[in-house]
């Protein structure tokens, strides 16, 4: 039962952001239902505003979905799960004020992770991405690929079986995140970490994902899954394979009409600010 | 910041230069008006004299009484803005609601000169320092509210997301993520406060009191004698600056 068991199963959930007739009234989810299998990197991809990274909140408990529900190993989300799940931020999610060392050491302690245990984790996640020289830098002091391989390691040292990943490169030069993204797909083949990845990049869904899933337009749901079968680590000879392109064409014809689709209704408001307090939070960040 | 200065070691050298040589162009050009050109020495005192009378000052001790009036209504209100626009701004800044409503209602009041409530407190307490307290309190507490509103009410969200995703309680948001963030904002508005707090508490006592060294100046003025009152200005501008100098460095050290 418990290896049948999806890392993370959500049911019907639909979002909407504000009330209708109200000026940042947004349907952004529409009963969106996906089962997300142990140890697989699922890709989200979509156009702009399709609730791709709301459906990320909500799978972290960042906020609760209108309707519908996700639970992680089988346990229903009600709010952040830091024992089960680590997210990684678009950009600078990092506290500028502390070193990265400090940054990664932080996240443990918030966890809950006994203090003679830390040192010890922050230096295994900060060798696992490469960072440890860099350790007492802090992130102004880094470039934007060593600010994500900072974030990375902070999810990493909180060793939870999932990671949440939401447009982690999305910030980056194209090269950049060729590199971070073979890295991935290397530590990937090593941990057996579920990872849910939001990106707006075609190439990098195809050379990431074992399977992605193609967004409609706003209200958003699950257009199609595309399996990927291709076994961990890939190598950067994988994205001049026939049967890279043969999935990357695929994905652009399913998603073409939805950027279309998407790009003929810019007038909605997509930022919403300030419902209830400053510390609550929506799924995409200014 | 370090690095570009001394990067620009050498053009700031000589723009030191240039300032001294214009501060000496001044004083030079005072004593050349008190002795040569015929000011009056009840205008304008001779900068030799003013100089014997700023040591006469330091060396008897005379401003002592008058320093500690100063110091103490300067404490006072500074005390009572600190408390109150800290503790204000934070609760303030917890709502974006209360933002929206308060934020421009106290910077339209900052805006509003309010050294003229100074006679309703003269009214209210009086000629001593209490009426000086509550100005210093009044005009120094709106820098500082506001600044805590702007540290704590405009925290970055993906940094307040990103801890509570790992499991940060409220007090661990408020120890690791919000105070780190708005301490630098918070501790200028104090500085701002300090220095108008000052400010205001000396100017007031030149308006109405009986004691202080604003009061100690007017009443050198009013008994014509210039030179000395020229040096408690000196005086008094040196301590200012020392107490500037003093906050600022304080700021400058707790900042990340």
């Amino acid at each position: 039962m418990a290896s049948a068991q999806p890392a993370i199963r959500v049911n019907g959930v639909s979002h909407q952001f504000g009330e209708p007739g109200e000026a940042r009234y947004v349907q952004a989810l529409l009963d969106t239902s996906l089962d997300v299998t142990r140890g697989e990197l699922l890709c989200l991809i979509g156009p702009s505003g399709c609730g791709k990274s709301t459906l990320l909140g909500i799978m972290g408990g960042l906020f609760a979905p209108t309707t519908g529900a996700v639970a992680v190993a089988g346990k229903p989300v009600r709010g952040p799960m830091p024992r089960d799940l680590a997210f990684v931020f678009q950009e600078s999610a990092l506290f500028p004020w502390n070193t990265v060392r400090e940054n990664v050491m932080l996240g443990m302690t918030f966890q809950g992770v006994a203090k003679a245990e830390r040192g010890a984790r922050a230096r295994r996640a900060l060798e696992a991405v490469g960072l440890i020289d860099f350790a007492e830098h802090y992130p102004g002091q880094l470039s934007g690929g060593m600010r994500q391989r900072a974030a990375l390691a902070r999810a990493l040292s909180l060793e939870t079986d999932i990671l949440l990943m939401d447009e982690p490169f999305g910030a980056l030069d194209e090269q950049t995140r060729m590199v971070l993204g073979e890295d991935l797909s290397v530590l990937l083949s090593r941990s057996n970490k579920t990872i849910v990845f939001v990106t707006h990049s075609l190439g990098e869904a195809v050379f990431l994902a074992d399977r992605v899933a193609v967004f409609s337009a706003r209200p958003g749901t699950i257009k199609q899954i595309i399996v990927v079968d291709e076994p961990h680590p890939r190598k950067p000879s994988f994205m001049t394979a026939p049967k890279f392109h043969a999935l990357r064409d695929q994905l652009y014809g399913l998603l073409h009409d939805e950027i279309r689709k998407a790009m003929s209704e810019t007038t909605q408001p997509r930022r919403r600010y300030g419902q209830t307090g400053p510390a609550e939070t929506d799924g995409e960040r200014v | 910041m370090n690095g570009d200065g001394r990067k620009n070691a050498p053009h700031r050298l000589s723009s030191r230069l240039v300032q001294v040589a214009f501060l000496a162009i001044v004083l030079l050009a005072w004593f050349l008006a008190t002795t040569r050109w015929g000011v009056s020495r009840i205008l304008l005192p001779n900068p030799v004299n003013v100089w014997h009378q700023l040591i006469d000052i330091v060396a008897s001790g005379a401003f002592i009484p008058d320093l500690r009036i100063t110091l103490g209504e300067l404490a006072g209100a500074f005390a009572i803005s600190m408390s109150l626009g800290v503790t204000i701004g934070y609760l303030i800044s917890r709502s974006r609601y209360l933002i929206r409503v308060f934020e421009p209602l106290l910077a339209a009041i900052y805006a509003i000169p309010i050294i003229l409530f100074l006679p309703l407190y003269v009214l209210l307490l009086g000629l001593g320092p209490a009426s000086k307290i509550a100005l210093g309190a009044t005009i120094s507490f709106f820098p500082i509210v506001l600044s805590t509103i702007a540290g704590f009410g405009y925290v970055d969200r993906r940094l307040v997301t990103a801890a509570r995703s790992m499991g940060a309680n409220n007090i661990q948001m408020f120890r690791y993520v919000l105070l780190p963030a708005a301490l630098p904002v918070v501790l200028a508005g104090l500085r701002l406060g300090f220095t108008v707090a000052l400010l205001s508490v000396i100017a007031s006592e030149t308006i109405a009191s009986f004691a202080g060294l604003g009061h100690h100046i007017v009443d050198l003025a009013e008994n014509m004698d210039t030179a000395r009152m020229f040096a408690y200005i000196v005086f008094v501008i040196a301590i200012v600056a020392f107490l500037n100098a003093v906050v600022s460095t304080i700021e400058g050290r707790a900042r990340w």
